[in-house]
């Protein structure tokens, strides 16, 4: 490097620097006038401890650290103490808002006031809209600017539609700015309208209150100062209760859309402590036990026997057995879950078509709970044994020959040999990785939503469960399949399955530390 | 080799031959059903495993094309499968490049630097690695539901929020380099800052160049980490044109639309790179791990 380029260097990484931390400041400014105080504490912290780690000569190791540990900080960490806090609120599709957002949205709720009424007309020119508003008696008409209007996703809540605002221009009743679109179209296009206050030359407000017309609104609600709503249209009034998370009125009833509060331990007493729901919880989490346990008993037993039989001196073929026995590991999980998903199927499924052909049975895979686990069971295997089959014949490698030759003069068979010497010998290596599978399928979300997403159902139980539902399935539906997501309930399983794992992978820590020492 | 041979010996070798031919059928069963199906006509399993009516009209959806049915009315692409697997290869590829490039420098400063909580630091990072995401799903989904009210860019559907989620997930990856930088001598780099060279480019000119072979086996295994996610992928992502292949081949089999011959010539079509990018990877991923990560 040159005397020039180095005297460059001196001045332009500060410059950029003032103007990285510059940018950043702005756009914590603009997150936090759009009201996410939380995202701006957090990206304010990031930005401020990289402007402290990449200028301090103290702190020089962490200007290599600070990205990756940031983003494990920010992706990984964050998300798992957020769970645990998301456990203890009410959030949910009823309660999903913050208190704010929820009293902005009853502020803007608007109702037809009295007033003059306009016909109306949605005129489009190519890809871009215009509303002609014309008075009852035809006399005067009014023109939009062009307006964005799309049909709204399915995607989209309700409560998000945000109000926009035009003003309207005097124009001729006949002025052709594109055509009318028929009614059909408008309807498609209704909510989207529905979004827009119209303010016409003379400073009156109209929105759209009909298919074929604007009228002047009013704004249903009127806050007082205690912070309670009054009703201008019936007079009623709704007060905040921040435990139930709701507006309510004079008898107690909750007006939706509620918003968030916490509720302290409500979701984990629930877990723990009501029938209800303790009941499909228990029988999930010994199913989630047993089908964890099983698939590594199975893939693990089956993995073990292969090893043995394809380390067996006498045996030939032996790299293409292997290499077509490594073959389910290869491809991709999803892929062939999905596969068995198909295979199985009652009707369409050639395991049922094969089993109907030569038994004369057809088994409801899918339907009957027992059928199920067993499916779930068979195709976990499936998948499972390469790699404890592969990890066990680099064990067997490892056996000293002398040992089967001593067995061998002292006339002992291949049962005493696999069970004097190699289970032994493999079984104590293998233990961590057992606990490691173990715990990979106490959380195997991916075989259980994509086989058969927990069903077939409980027909007992209230809240929805399925019998082969494993903790983190059934989480996930509660969060978001099933009707009126609860996220702070599945917040809180997760964060008791958290711990479960957690003290898994203790325990697998322990074991790994035990079999390294006694490596020694 | 056994010493003594008794009777037997050829009846177990015979007996542990049928049991693996056996086994192999059963194994290789699934791959023959599928490539079986996504050639025959019409979305039904009737007919033998060799096909006695070869038909291309999966494919053709598969591929993005349409073609015309038996009654004469032409047949749409129920799924855009091309489109679904352009972005799973591209999520994949960026958060694989992202990750490579947060691990690398990480692991450079546990393997090289001395700082205060370095132990407890690689610890850490292990032990967070162990909780899957699929327990934050709820957090997740509530983040990238609260970044996107700001910057709808990393917001809900958006492959770039999935390109931050996946970022974190570097733990295991700063483990494996470590432990292959562990490997190469200090004292390579320490004779280049002898000769003037700064820690960085000791580590870019010195470092890196060394690593080549790690690095390659790190973004392997991140690239097809990411392809293969799906529970992160499909909360957060929704609309039709935005599903990675994960997520999307999902939709080809709902009990009251099951269009499994679709469903089979787009797996084999989508299955098949993937495949061959795992087998190298684990070709790769031996040879690189034996050499770093097992020694950590």
């Amino acid at each position: 490097m040159n005397q020039s380029s180095s005297g460059m260097q001196r001045w332009v990484w500060p410059a950029v620097a003032t103007a990285l931390a510059l940018a950043s400041l702005y756009f914590v400014t603009i997150v936090y006038a759009a009201g996410e105080f939380l995202l701006a504490g957090t990206i304010l912290v990031v930005v401020a401890l990289a402007a402290w780690v990449y200028t301090s000569p103290r702190f020089y190791a962490w200007r290599y650290l600070f990205p990756g540990v940031a983003a494990v900080a920010i992706f990984v960490v964050l998300p798992i103490l957020y769970t645990v806090t998301i456990g203890f609120t009410n959030y949910s599709t009823n309660n999903l808002l913050k208190f704010e957002r929820t009293t902005a949205y009853f502020l803007e709720e608007t109702y037809e006031a009295e007033g003059k009424t306009y016909g109306f007309a949605l005129l489009q020119q190519g890809q871009r809209h215009r509303i002609r508003l014309t008075e009852s008696e035809g006399e005067q008409a009014f023109l939009t600017p062009e307006l964005e209007l799309s049909a709204p996703s399915e995607a989209a809540a309700p409560a998000k539609a945000e109000h926009k605002h035009v003003k309207a221009q005097a124009a001729a009743a006949d002025a052709g700015a594109g055509e009318a679109l028929p009614i059909k179209e408008l309807i498609r296009l209704q909510p989207a309208l529905k979004a827009y206050t119209v303010e016409l030359p003379d400073g009156s407000q109209v929105r759209m209150t009909g298919l074929r017309q604007f009228g002047p609104v009013a704004k249903l609600y009127k806050k007082n100062d205690d912070g309670t709503l009054v009703n201008q249209q019936t007079g009623e009034v709704l007060k905040p209760n921040f435990e139930a998370g709701f507006y309510q009125t004079a008898s107690g009833q909750n007006v939706p859309p509620g918003f968030q509060v916490n509720i302290g331990l409500t979701h984990f007493k629930q877990i723990f402590t009501d029938a209800a729901f303790r009941e499909p919880f228990l029988r999930i989490f010994g199913w989630t036990v047993a089908f964890a346990g099983l698939t590594v008993l199975f893939a693990a037993g089956l993995g073990i026997l292969l090893a043995v039989l394809l380390s067996w001196e006498a045996l030939r073929f032996k790299g293409v057995y292997q290499t077509l026995l490594f073959l389910p590991y290869a491809v991709p999980g999803f892929i062939s879950i999905l596969v068995f998903k198909g295979l199985f199927n009652n009707n369409f499924g050639e395991i049922n078509l094969i089993l109907d052909a030569l038994f004369g049975v057809k088994p409801a895979w899918f339907s009957d709970p027992l059928l199920a686990k067993t499916m779930i069971l068979i195709v976990n295997t499936w998948l499972g044994y390469p790699y404890m089959m592969v990890v066990t014949m680099g064990l067997i490698k490892a056996i000293p020959a002398d040992l089967y030759e001593a067995s061998a003069v002292a006339g002992a068979g291949p049962l005493t040999n696999f069970f004097r010497i190699t289970m032994p010998l493999v079984l104590k290596p293998l233990t961590p990785l057992l606990i490691a599978a173990f715990a990979f399928n106490f959380n195997n979300f991916v075989l259980i939503s994509l086989l058969t997403n927990g069903r077939p159902d409980f027909l007992d139980t209230q809240v929805p469960a399925g019998t082969t539902d494993i903790l983190v399935s059934y989480t996930y539906r509660i969060a978001f399949e099933d009707s009126g997501q609860n996220f702070g309930l599945a917040a809180a399983i997760s964060t008791v399955v958290f711990a479960m794992v957690a003290l898994l992978s203790w325990i697998n820590l322990r074991a790994t530390r035990i079999t390294k020492e006694e490596a020694r | 080799m056994a010493i003594v041979l008794d009777k037997s010996h050829r009846w177990r070798v015979v007996a542990a031959h049928a049991c693996l031919i056996a086994l192999v059928c059963v194994v290789i069963f699934p791959f023959l059903m599928i490539l079986s199906i996504s050639l025959r006509p019409g979305n039904f399993a009737s007919g033998s495993l060799i096909p006695d009516q070869i038909s291309l009209e999966h494919w053709k959806l598969a591929l993005g094309f349409s073609y015309e049915g038996p009654d004469g009315k032409l047949v749409q692409p129920p799924f855009p499968v091309l489109l679904w697997l352009w972005n799973s290869i591209k999520v994949a590829t960026l958060s694989a490049i992202l990750m490579v490039l947060l691990s690398t420098t990480a692991a450079y400063a546990f393997a090289r630097m001395k700082f205060r909580g370095k132990s407890q630091a690689l610890s850490a990072l292990m032990l967070i690695q162990m909780f899957p995401a699929v327990l934050a799903l709820v957090a997740i989904y509530a983040i990238f539901d609260r970044i996107g009210n700001v910057f709808p860019l990393f917001g809900l559907d958006s492959h770039a929020s999935l390109l931050l989620a996946y970022a974190g997930g570097i733990g295991l990856h700063v483990w494996t380099i470590k432990g292959y930088f562990d490997t190469i001598p200090a004292e390579i780099e320490e004779a280049a800052k002898v000769d003037g060279a700064s820690p960085f480019q000791a580590f870019r000119l010195v470092l890196l160049p060394m690593a080549v072979p790690i690095l390659m086996v790190v973004f392997l295994l991140a690239f097809i980490g990411a392809i293969i996610e799906y529970p992160v992928a499909s909360v957060l992502l929704s609309e039709e044109r935005n599903l990675t292949l994960a997520v999307g081949s999902r939709l080809f089999l709902y009990e009251q639309r099951f269009l499994w011959g679709d469903f089979a010539a787009a797996a084999i079509l989508s299955g098949l790179p993937i495949t061959v990018v795992f087998i190298l990877a684990q070709k790769w991923m031996v040879s690189g791990l034996t050499a770093g990560g097992i020694k950590g």
